[in-house]
């Protein structure tokens, strides 16, 4: 039995690491993974006895391809002659195609070989430059890899046989049973398609097609779409959603029960031909217990890749917040001023701070204070705290009772060209991105923008003085907008930072600025993910941030240095949102593979996947405590999900379109959602997590019943006028606040 | 080769969404050969199949930029985009955001953009540059307050009565029902109501589109007057803002000014009063919320000359049109209608001199149009008598107290003796639009015609019509002076009054003005002239005076010059009253003015001489007297 190289982000990032060990042709019968990232998969190809001598020979061949690519021929020859190489491999004319894959189109013209080379390109490219020579070691054993895939097959006609076999056998079983091996049917068919029309059989393909394309769930609709244009084996090359289906393996959860069933029926029937897919490409997760109804099944499925292990999510997770420092908070400003003014001493003052009471206490969920390095705190930023703090106060508190109010920022004159919305903390200001690859940011306040005078002026300035700050603004430049020039491609994301100094923005050109908004100029580009960057957000202490895109790795930044800190890879498809933790010890990333994940900061490792949705997810938002994620998808439903049990804890169902915006209030009672379908609704969050029963089992299996109120739980919807929701923000008193641009059309 | 067909294969991609796109082996063969390549059979079917596998791919491919661009529609950019990604050139020239259309041709079964050709000499060289893009710009909008608030889309307006709170819905419903129902006493009750009423703001867009339904009432003069009174009482209230429905009042208002109402066909219907009562009220709203619309009493006179100027249309919109302007003030008539009267007159000429019974109606008509241009321009040259001594003297309470006495003496009975009185209705009386109307126009460049010329000229078209008469300045009070004044105009009324010759269809529209009351209706046309004039007795010289008096002998043979006791003697006109429709009080008025230009080139009457064919000068004179006194008879 062939395993596929791999799709566990730690392999991947052994494969970044050390290029030649990633596994491959390994024969070994292992039904389980070692869970995510955690260790270094076991290379045995149990066809060739000396790993060791072959991994060389491997490494050399990287070394010679990567140096060929650079034009060294004759470090080439020499190498060659030292190394005694004889072979040379195959001239692969898809190497300068190497560097832009990621759902390229081959030319046909292609040898086998060298689509072959690219397809694997194309799933090991999103590791970034750096595995370039990787790429090379691995192009060759690749081959033979897919090639033994689906080499084994039985005749082509018989697959239909097979097929509807299998279907009579599970439509025959006790009802308990058939919930749980209705699973299987979509990766058989897939798999059994795809070995069809590797293995040229087109027409016999096509009609196996027609005949059970329509017993498949019809969450798997966009994915059929794509497998029914695919009849030949060329075609398979390249094409990344094929490439996901022989990369990873598909993982069902069944009981031990229904699982004894299916394996009796097959070995009963000598079916060999589905026991083999089953063995390759699936990853049977076996539960004790009683199996799963039908709607907790669905609730589940959907994703890309099947379920997410139960291992995946079992790792702990700090989800409690950070203790704050403590500041020294001035309450009441106008009343002590005035009691001070009056000679009171301000004997007060210290012991007033607002924050101490509640962070003396460690919450034990949270992360140690420092297992991420985090900036001090600058005199500013503590100022910020204190206006936070003052606001906190004049907060109202939401609930199903007290609803807030909606500001809509509406863009007009945008021509369908706004990308992406961001507002500041403290909701002073706005930014834009833009298609025209021009980031916008707006004053919202009466307060202009202002940039800082030039080095010129600046010298002439008394640093001396009080109110420097002010002087080294230059009034000329005030306006109400400034716009920001310097990316190549539409603005997919931009982030301000918590201390208002600096603007993220990730553009389809590939690379994430850091703009300055003293200056409004560009300060750094970061480069990194070569392939569009669809998300970036800081971190909610700054100086960290994190960017996601369509290489499907999300990368996490320092502000002060130019490679990234991390690398998260694991996503099957575009990373297309990516959120901080609020105690910045993680990051969430929602991708067009329909799964979350959750990262750890401090070691990149992969803490929780998140199966259920039916589409890309483009939204995401975590609860103020830390302790739970809402996410928003394509298929217009919003998940909540437990961190700390790695569970799916609700389903709000409403939105008709694409949600696009979440927001929990700053008290974390009402959850916010915007949509393309033009509304934004309301929901009770404190209701929802309040009804989640989380008892041990349901902890330890992960199987969760949910409630279907998402009509108890909605508590309004609010139309836009043709103005699309993208963003939602509420503000420290919580407000809600809306944007998107007017869509006339 | 596949960058070429791909047109074509889009297009059936679109049309049958079922299927996927399949470019026929054909158009392979085709776009080969045109490239110069010769393909069998087999080797175009493949190329097709690829080709439309990889469009799909790109297709798919794009769909996520247009996803993460937060948009429904995929664009050309996109598409490019996703080949840009897959390293494949991308298609220019297709980056239009509107849709391409594609257009069929039967016979190849060819689809194809269109794409026109563009003469760029006449794009470079056309003069309507076409706009820019306006800026991207960021507006708030509060769309849901408390989470209540309109469960309407942003933006839209409260489209209906039900978004009121039910007190003031029925508020609306009783007072709309008593202003426009049967009883005459609920009217005055609501319209007092709705005068005073500090808490209908909220309903104000609702009374203005109730007031906006005179043209669906215009064969009703009562709902009319009604609707006008209404108007009248939301303009009179302090308590509301009008803003821009002042435009909207100002319309309807203008409609029942200017338009050939539906009503006007019966000759029975008395919708002159109609016209001048709508004429006092957009003077008044003029006056007092014209501030609100910039722009708004250029419109209103241009409306009117428009009107004016249009011989087409039917003397009594003529009518609205003289009494409009002579409600804005003497500037009004002075800037639109004195300059266009040479022109009008011949038309109204026409019709008056037309003594055919078919043309009595528009004869009848037409002496009511001709009333109202000689008040208007009687008005205009006492008015500017007033402004010039007032300029001279800085008497402002010269005009004030000049205004008073009209109002005094319009209350009191027509024996024009009264004293002076205080006006009764400040904000509708005329004082505040006249007072205003000195002040307040201000026209661009425009020549005025001095006093003098300009008496001469309206002298030319009206003759002792026009009866604006010298007299003792100081002996204003002493009206006896008026009594022989009034039969040089006063002779139509007699006439028409008692035993008129002409038309006896005329009577019920006479009489009919005469019954209102003019306080009620508050006619700019029934405001009699001051008996008082509070100017100062004239401060010129005497030899003007006596210029003017020496020539216009046979005009003014009643003036007489006595010396006035403080000094100079001063001049006064006196201001015969209109016959038609008119209460014929006479109407004194006393000025001084600047020594006028030699009066010797008077021009050739002309017109005055047609006048007495009109019936006007011709009558003798000894009937003046007791046309005179039976004018006063009916009060």
């Amino acid at each position: 039995m062939t395993r596929l190289a791999v799709s566990a982000p730690g392999e991947k990032m052994a494969a970044v690491q050390d290029g030649g060990s990633e596994p491959e042709g390994e024969k070994e019968p292992q039904p389980e993974l070692p869970s995510d990232g955690s260790s270094a998969p076991a290379a045995t190809p149990a066809s060739k006895p000396e790993e060791q001598q072959q991994q060389q020979q491997q490494t050399l061949l990287a070394v010679l391809q990567f140096l060929k690519r650079n034009k060294l021929i004759e470090s080439v020859d020499a190498l060659r002659r030292e190394a005694g190489l004889a072979d040379e491999p195959d001239e692969a004319p898809g190497s300068e195609a190497g560097g832009g894959v990621g759902g390229a189109a081959a030319g046909s013209a292609d040898s086998a070989d060298a689509s072959a080379l690219l397809s694997r390109v194309a799933g090991a490219a999103q590791s970034g430059a750096a595995s370039a020579p990787a790429k090379g070691g691995e192009d060759q054993p690749d081959v033979s890899v897919v090639l033994s895939a689906y080499s084994q097959q039985g005749d082509p006609s018989l697959y239909q046989v097979y097929y509807s076999g299998l279907k009579k056998f599970i439509e025959s079983v006790l009802d308990c049973h058939r919930a749980e091996l209705s699973q299987l049917f979509y990766p058989l068919f897939v798999h059994m398609y795809l070995e069809l029309v590797y293995n040229n059989h087109e027409s016999e393909a096509k009609a196996f097609f027609e005949k059970f394309s329509g017993d498949q769930e019809c969450y798997y609709q966009d994915d059929l779409r794509v497998l029914s244009g695919l009849t030949k084996k060329e075609h398979m090359k390249g094409n990344e959603t094929l490439l996901d289906f022989r990369t990873s393996k598909f993982v069902l959860r069944i009981s031990r029960d229904s699982y004894q069933l299916l394996k009796r029926h097959l070995q009963e029937r000598q079916n060999n031909q589905i026991w083999n897919i089953i063995q390759e490409h699936l990853y049977i997760d076996i539960f004790d217990g009683m199996p799963r109804s039908k709607s907790q099944i669905d609730s589940m499925s959907g994703s890309l890749a099947g379920e997410a292990r139960r291992e995946a999510n079992k790792a702990k997770v700090f989800y409690g917040l950070l203790k704050e420092p403590e500041i020294e908070v001035p309450l009441d400003d106008e009343d002590e001023e005035a009691e001070n003014e009056e000679g009171k001493p301000k004997k007060k003052k210290p012991k007033k701070d607002s924050m101490g009471s509640k962070s003396k206490k460690q919450d034990p969920n949270a992360p140690q204070q420092n297992r991420i390095p985090l900036p001090e705190l600058k005199d500013s930023d503590k100022l910020d705290k204190i206006m936070y703090m003052k606001e906190a106060t004049k907060r109202i508190r939401l609930g199903p009772e007290t609803l807030p109010s909606i500001c809509f920022y509406t863009f007009l004159n945008v021509y369908q060209g706004l990308t992406a919305v961001d507002f500041t903390d403290d909701s002073s200001l706005i930014a834009g991105g833009f298609a025209d690859s021009t980031v916008r940011v707006w004053s919202v306040t009466p307060k202009k923008l202002r940039k800082v005078k030039s080095a010129a002026d600046l010298s002439l300035i008394d640093k001396e003085s009080d109110d420097v700050l002010e002087r080294i603004m230059d009034e000329k430049t005030a306006s109400e907008s400034k716009i920001l020039y310097g990316h190549s491609g539409p603005v997919y994301g931009v982030s301000f930072s918590p201390d208002r100094n600096y603007l993220l923005s990730s553009s389809e050109d590939g690379t994430v600025r850091l703009w300055s908004l003293q200056t409004f100029t560009c300060l750094v580009a970061y480069k990194g993910h070569n392939y569009p960057v669809w998300d970036t957000q800081f971190s909610p202490y700054g100086y960290y941030f994190v960017s996601g895109g369509h290489d499907r790795v999300a990368r996490l930044w320092a502000t002060d240095h130019y490679q990234p800190l991390r690398m998260f890879a694991g996503h099957l498809g575009d990373i297309t949102c990516t959120r901080f933790h609020p105690n910045s010890n993680y990051v969430a990333t929602g991708s067009a593979d329909r799964t979350i994940r959750l990262w750890d900061v401090l070691n990149g490792h992969c803490v929780r996947v998140f199966t259920g949705h039916k589409g890309p997810i483009h939204s995401l938002a975590f609860s103020p405590n830390g302790k739970y994620l809402a996410s928003g998808s394509t298929d217009g439903r919003v998940l909540l999900w437990d961190l700390g049990h790695g569970l799916m804890i609700g389903e709000l169902k409403g939105h008709t379109d694409t949600v696009y915006a979440l927001k929990f209030s700053r008290d974390g009672e009402i959850l916010a959602s915007g949509s393309m379908d033009n509304t934004v609704r309301l929901w009770d969050a404190f209701k929802a997590f309040d009804d989640v029963e989380t008892d041990d089992f349901t902890a330890a299996t992960g199987h969760i019943h949910l409630p279907d109120n998402s009509q108890e739980l909605l508590l309004g919807t609010y139309l836009t006028k043709a103005t699309p929701v993208i963003h939602l923000h509420f503000t420290r008193r919580n407000l809600l606040l809306a944007a998107g641009s007017y869509n006339s059309q | 080769c596949s960058r070429s067909t791909e047109f074509p294969a889009k297009m059936t991609e679109t049309r049958e969404e079922r299927r996927f796109a399949e470019v026929p082996r054909e158009s392979i063969k085709l776009m080969a050969e045109s490239a110069g390549v010769e393909l069998g059979d087999d080797v175009a079917a493949m190329l097709a199949e690829d080709v439309c596998y990889r469009l799909r791919e790109a297709t798919q491919n794009s769909s996520q930029f247009m996803r993460h661009a937060k948009r429904r529609k995929l664009t050309v950019e996109d598409f490019n985009r996703a080949l840009r990604w897959s390293n494949t050139e991308t298609i220019c020239g297709y980056g239009a955001q509107d849709a391409l259309p594609f257009r069929p041709l039967k016979e190849g079964e060819l689809f194809f953009v269109e794409d026109r050709e563009v003469n760029l000499v006449e794009l470079a060289l056309a003069t309507n540059i076409p706009k820019g893009c306006a800026e991207t710009m960021v507006r708030v909008h509060v769309s849901y307050l408390d989470g209540k608030g309109n469960l309407e889309p942003q933006g839209t307006v409260p489209s209906a009565v039900q978004s009121l709170s039910d007190d003031l819905l029925k508020y609306y419903q009783q007072i709309t029902r008593a202003i426009l129902g049967e009883d005459p006493h609920l009217m005055k009750v609501a319209l007092l109501d709705l005068q005073s009423n500090s808490k209908i703001a909220a309903l104000l867009p609702y009374f203005v589109y109730v007031i906006s339904g005179v043209k669906s009432v215009s064969h009703d003069l009562d709902q009319l007057n009604r609707l006008l009174h209404m108007v009248k009482s939301l303009v009179q209230n302090p308590y509301l803002y009008l803003g821009s429905y002042v435009r909207s009042l100002v319309s309807s208002v203008m409609y029942c000014i200017l338009e050939p109402l539906a009503a006007s066909i019966n000759p029975l219907n008395d919708h002159w009063t109609l016209r001048d009562y709508a004429a006092l009220l957009l003077s008044h709203i003029f006056w007092t919320h014209g501030d609100l619309v910039s722009g708004l009493y250029h419109q209103i006179l241009l409306s009117l000359q428009k009107v004016l100027s249009d011989p087409v249309r039917p003397l009594c919109s003529h009518y609205g049109a003289v009494v409009g302007l002579h409600a804005l003030g003497w500037k009004a008539v002075e800037r639109v209608l004195y300059p266009h009267l040479p022109a009008y007159w011949a038309n109204l000429q026409a019709v008056l001199d037309d003594y055919s019974v078919s043309n009595a109606q528009v004869k009848a008509d037409g002496h009511k149009v001709y009333g109202a241009i000689l008040v208007a321009v009687e008005r205009l040259l006492k008015m500017k008598a007033v402004s010039l001594s007032a300029s001279a003297e800085g008497g402002a309470a010269a005009l004030q107290g000049s205004v008073g006495g009209m109002m005094g003496f319009r209350e009191s009975s027509p024996g024009l003796s009264p004293p002076p009185e205080p006006l009764s209705e400040p904000p509708l009386g005329i004082a505040s639009h006249l007072q205003a109307g000195g002040a307040g126009c201000q026209w661009e460049e425009w020549t005025p015609v001095s006093l003098p010329d300009m008496y001469c000229e309206l002298y030319s078209f009206f003759g002792d019509s026009l009866a604006v008469r010298f007299s003792t300045g100081p002996a204003l009070g002493g009206a006896p002076s008026a009594t022989p004044i009034q039969s040089s105009d006063t002779r139509k009324e007699p006439g028409s009054g008692a035993a008129n010759l002409e038309s006896t269809r005329k009577m019920p529209q006479l009489t009919a003005n005469m019954n209102i009351s003019p306080r009620q209706d508050g006619s700019p046309r029934t405001e009699p002239a001051p008996p008082s004039l509070a100017t100062a007795p004239g401060r010129l010289g005497g030899a003007p005076k006596r210029k003017k008096g020496g020539q216009s002998r046979d005009i003014f043979p009643k003036a007489r010059f006595p010396p006035p006791q403080v000094g100079p003697p001063a001049f006064s006109f006196l201001i015969g009253g209109r016959q038609m429709g008119r209460r014929c009080q006479g109407r004194r008025f006393q000025t001084s003015f600047t020594p006028t230009p030699s009066l010797t080139s008077l021009p050739p009457r002309a017109y005055a001489h047609k006048l007495p064919v009109i019936g006007r000068v011709s009558k003798p004179v000894r009937r003046w007297t007791c046309s005179h006194y039976s004018l006063y008879l009916p009060l």
